[in-house]
């Protein structure tokens, strides 16, 4: 239980209270230094919270700082709610991804919506127009009521706030894996359009200027819900209920309205959304950005509940609140903008000369700290990293090929596997279309939303296969960036940069930290060949519950740009006589395949290989010929290789088939996963135009018009299947495991 | 012809149906918020948006019934003036008593978000003059409670009065009769789930929701061509 009541400063340090709430003791010892004196209990939670991992990233900065975040369309880059990309015609894209990891586990309804909720507030208080929400998901098999449970629980609460506030969910990913099975991850990504002009900061400029807070009243919700998240999932981690915060879409939604207006008013200085760590770091936040200091009175907050102490109404993290810092003199005009929507806005302090931030409450002060050494001083720790032991052991395993007696069985086994199955049953309950702008709906390889006023479209995705990064986490930290930007590549799009969600076990433990350093490593490289930056992101560690961690888990989610509606490119076959081609050759890999687990039930040996210098190649030469209007559908090759992959282009409503010839081990050419594939196909008349650019591609057969999909090797057939029966069992998988008893 | 796209605290699908009614239908579309009645004064009709108008909150599309801007709402339906109330609408046209029956939990208790095929069942109607009966069309519905309920007395008048608009031709959500929308009597006043304005662009999967806007203007010009 978490103490929230004042405790007196000897007491603090001689109990070492400071350690529940996460402090370490020269974390204290740095603290007194700071003040000069022993902190009282409210600034030892301001502290904790401000240097919670969560907020402060104090084990991670060291890794961060390796990603590429300039690019010359960067307008804002990691630092503030969300990174800002140019899209030309003084329009840009903002976005960013956000996880909701331990607030899910116990609480998945809220965790998930109020997941959903925050992602949304970073992307509009930079003064953007949320327009399409994506997220990638992380559960157990879905064998146990646990886990059953958890998953409906977070696909209804990400509906249930996405739905209601308005912005399409248009996408995502969802996979399932043993370790996530006590650690869930949900990861939440927004995207918003805005004018350059617009663009806010969060800062708390103009000495004198009022602070108003905005939104519903502070309660005692989600306190210390910053700590919580940086923290191993414990077993009774129940008791953590009340960290978790509950969500009200409906006041989002009347937030987003109000605060768009109210960018428009050049009363307005700066604007922040109270996220993790609440009221605390958000005001400290935007003072320390704008080199100011910043006075608060807490008496003029409003409260939900009675008898608030200080430190409960700075650690709070209620949600849908905003805090604004407004000329003096015209807070009424912001105040009016807030009360049209029924919101509340009030003044709660002032912008101040001295750079401290000093928190007032019933006539005492109660914090009064140097603001920068909240942000700027919080420790940065350089952990130790050790390869991880199984490393070396998968490095040297022969590459093992898989015995295949039935390819069309095998494939339909594929097309069962949750994490290939359809995920119809998650994106039906998803509002995919309000605002009118989705093009292409979920169940692609990226989702479309176009641009209004425009003839220009965005291509969003998410990606991350967790079992090539845990072989080998450089490798397979290039496939999850270069995964990303071929399938934006395949919608037509132009990859733009990137938001990195990454997700990882617990920090201290050096083979973990090796799997961060390597990973971040592998996306770095990927960012520089693809000339992705990476502009936004989140950092959620400490993903393990009874000492054993997740897959090291660092989600890509990119945007890319098309140029014109005209470039927007299906991923699933067109016409009977269209040529199928495969790009790329496809070489013996099957470590971390779909194929390695449903035969040994086990990752292991090496990842699939990845040359970023011919990746990088091959997605430029597709998108060329996209342009040009020389490519029918476009699909990137994943998880189950080209079998899985011929299967899926046959998914859509209008009625096609194929006829392709493979040569090689058949086993090999259908189920492999190697890497920097696509499948692609192309009217007769432009098969020229095509081969002149990919002299290489494997020309495999054409689509037909009978619904059946024919595979031979050496003039044998080897696989015969009713594409609509393939589509079934896809289709059936998911809502099939959730009815079965488990 | 001036339309005016009713804006409740929650309403989500206001800019949709203001864009589908006028930047491509053509009709002279505005927002009106829903404190500002003295605004529907010298509008030719009403669009009542999708979303959540107050979250839901008690039931759907109750509070909104119950607000001012409804007395207004319905003395411009009692003149014959077209209204048209889409998903949250239809619910606020329901709860307002201005089309009879009720909107329940879908039969699967989800949300559910895709294309659905209707029929129409009745085109002498303001909204649907352009459509032949019959026709299948494709509409995206996307909506919690879309399980239309009415009792039999209720849907035998229905049926007697041609009243149904819409039919699924596979029901998604439990409703009665596999109703997905519903006029008044007189014709001017029509509530569906399904979304027409997200279907009057051949970019975004369909353009079978236009004609509805289409039918509306077409009606109004005819009848004030008579006037004038």
């Amino acid at each position: 239980m978490q103490l929230t009541h004042s405790i007196n400063p000897v007491k603090i340090e001689q109990d070492r209270l400071y350690q529940d709430m996460g402090l370490s003791d020269e974390e204290f010892e740095k603290i007194k230094t700071i003040l000069g004196r022993l902190p009282n209990f409210t600034e030892t939670g301001i502290f904790s919270v401000m240097w919670s991992e969560h907020c402060s990233y104090k084990t991670s900065k060291p890794l961060l700082r390796k990603f590429p975040t300039e690019g010359p369309n960067v307008l804002q880059g990691p630092g503030e709610g969300a990174g800002v990309i140019d899209i030309g015609d003084g329009q840009a894209v903002v976005f960013k991804v956000e996880s909701h990891n331990h607030p899910s586990a116990v609480e998945p309804y809220q965790g998930a919506a109020t997941g959903v909720g925050g992602i949304i507030r970073d992307v509009f208080s930079m003064g953007a127009r949320p327009i399409a929400l994506m997220n990638s998901l992380r559960f157990g098999p879905l064998t146990t009521n646990r886990t059953k449970y958890l998953f409906s629980e977070v696909v209804a609460g990400i509906a249930g706030y996405g739905n209601c506030v308005g912005v399409p969910t248009v996408g995502g990913e969802v996979q399932f894996d043993d370790s996530y099975e006590d650690n869930p991850l949900v990861n939440a990504m927004c995207v918003g359009l805005i004018n350059h002009d617009d663009v806010q900061k969060g800062i708390a400029a103009g000495i004198g200027n009022t602070i108003l807070y905005a939104g519903p009243p502070t309660g005692r919700d989600g306190i210390h819900g910053a700590t919580f998240a940086s923290d191993d999932l414990a077993e009774d981690s129940n008791k953590d209920r009340p960290a978790v915060q509950v969500g009200d879409p409906f006041m989002e939604k009347l937030i987003i309205e109000a605060c768009l207006e109210v960018i428009h008013s050049d009363a307005l200085v700066g604007m922040q959304d109270m996220g993790a760590a609440g009221l605390t770091s958000s005001a400290s936040e935007m003072a320390s950005k704008a080199g100011t200091g910043l006075e608060m009175n807490l008496d003029l907050v409003p409260q939900r509940e009675q008898n608030m102490t200080a430190y409960e109404m700075m650690l709070s993290e209620s949600q849908e609140r905003m805090l604004l810092c407004v000329k003096t003199g015209r807070e009424q005009e912001i105040i009016d903008i807030f009360e049209k929507y029924g919101l509340q806005a009030v003044p709660v302090g002032k912008v101040i000369e001295e750079k401290v931030f000093r928190i007032k409450h019933h006539d005492e002060v109660v914090a009064d700290i140097p603001v920068d050494s909240l942000a700027d001083d919080a420790p940065v720790y350089h952990m130790p990293s050790k390869e991880a032991e199984y490393y070396q052991a998968f490095q040297q395993m022969e590459a093992h090929r898989p015995n295949v007696d039935n390819h069309g069985e095998t494939l339909k086994q594929l097309l069962q596997q949750p994490t290939i199955a359809s995920k119809e049953w998650v994106y039906d309950q998803y509002d995919s279309m309000v605002q009118t702008n989705t093009v292409v709906t979920p169940g692609s390889d990226a989702a479309v939303v176009r641009i209004k006023g425009t003839d220009k479209a965005l291509a969003i995705t998410t990606d991350c296969n967790s079992r090539y990064i845990y072989l080998d986490p450089e490798e397979g930290g290039k496939i999850a960036v270069a995964e990303a930007a071929r399938n934006i590549v395949c919608s037509g799009a132009k990859p733009l940069g990137l938001t990195d969600g990454l997700n990882f076990g617990n920090p201290t433990n050096p083979e973990i930290f090796w799997q961060m350093e390597k990973s971040v490593e592998g996306m770095s490289a990927a960012c520089e060949a693809l000339q992705t930056p990476v502009i936004s992101g989140n950092v959620s560690l400490y993903n393990q519950s009874k000492g054993k961690s997740i897959y090291p888990t660092p989600v890509v989610g990119m945007v890319g740009l098309h140029e014109s509606t005209a470039h927007i490119t299906p991923s699933f076959f067109q016409e009977a006589g269209d040529i199928i081609y495969l790009i790329g050759e496809t070489r013996n890999e099957f470590g971390g395949s779909e194929l390695q687990f449903i035969q040994e039930g086990k990752y292991e040996g090496k990842a699939p290989y990845l040359d970023l210098k011919i990746e990088t190649e091959r997605q430029k030469k597709l998108l060329s010929l996209i342009r040009k209007g020389k490519i029918q559908s476009a699909h990137d090759l994943a998880e189950g290789g080209l079998g899985v992959a011929l299967a899926e282009s046959l998914f859509a409503d209008e009625v096609v088939g194929a006829k392709v010839e493979l040569s090689g081990n058949a086993t090999v050419e259908l189920f492999s996963e190697t890497q920097s594939r696509f499948l692609v196909t192309v009217k007769p008349e432009n098969q020229g135009a095509f081969e002149e650019v990919f002299a290489d591609a494997a020309k495999l057969g054409e689509v037909t018009a009978d619904n059946k999909l024919r595979v031979k090797t050496n003039n044998e057939t080897i696989l015969q299947e009713e594409a609509a029966e393939l589509k079934a069992l896809w289709k059936g998988a998911i809502p099939c495991l959730l009815k079965s008893k488990a | 012809m001036k339309v005016a796209v009713i804006v409740f605290p929650g309403s989500n699908c206001d800019r949709d149906m203001y864009h589908a009614a006028g930047e491509v239908a053509g009709a002279e579309a505005s927002l009106v918020w829903y404190t500002d009645t003295h605004l529907l004064n010298d509008v030719d009709g009403i669009l009542i948006p999708g979303g959540f108008s107050y979250g839901d909150y008690l039931r759907s599309g109750s509070m909104a019934s119950t607000s001012d801007i409804m007395n207004k709402i319905r003395e411009h339906a009692e003149k014959g003036r077209p209204v048209l109330g889409i998903c949250n609408g239809f619910q606020i046209l329901t709860e307002s008593g201005l089309l009879p029956g009720a909107l329940m939990r879908n039969k699967n208790l989800s949300f559910m978000c895709h294309q659905e095929e209707l029929i129409v069942e009745d085109n002498e109607n303001v909204f649907t003059k352009l459509y032949d009966k019959n026709e299948v069309v494709r509409f995206p519905i996307a909506h919690g409670e879309g399980n239309y309920f009415c009792d039999d007395e209720t849907l035998n008048e229905l049926k007697a009065n041609n009243q149904i608009v819409f039919t699924y031709k596979n029901n998604p959500n439990g409703s009665v009769a596999d109703i997905a929308g519903i006029r008044n009597r007189a014709g001017n006043v029509l509530g569906m789930m399904p979304h027409p304005e997200r279907a009057v662009e051949a970019l975004l999967g369909s353009e079978d929701g236009l004609r509805i806007f289409q039918s509306m203007i077409a009606n109004w010009r005819s009848s004030n061509a008579v006037n004038a």
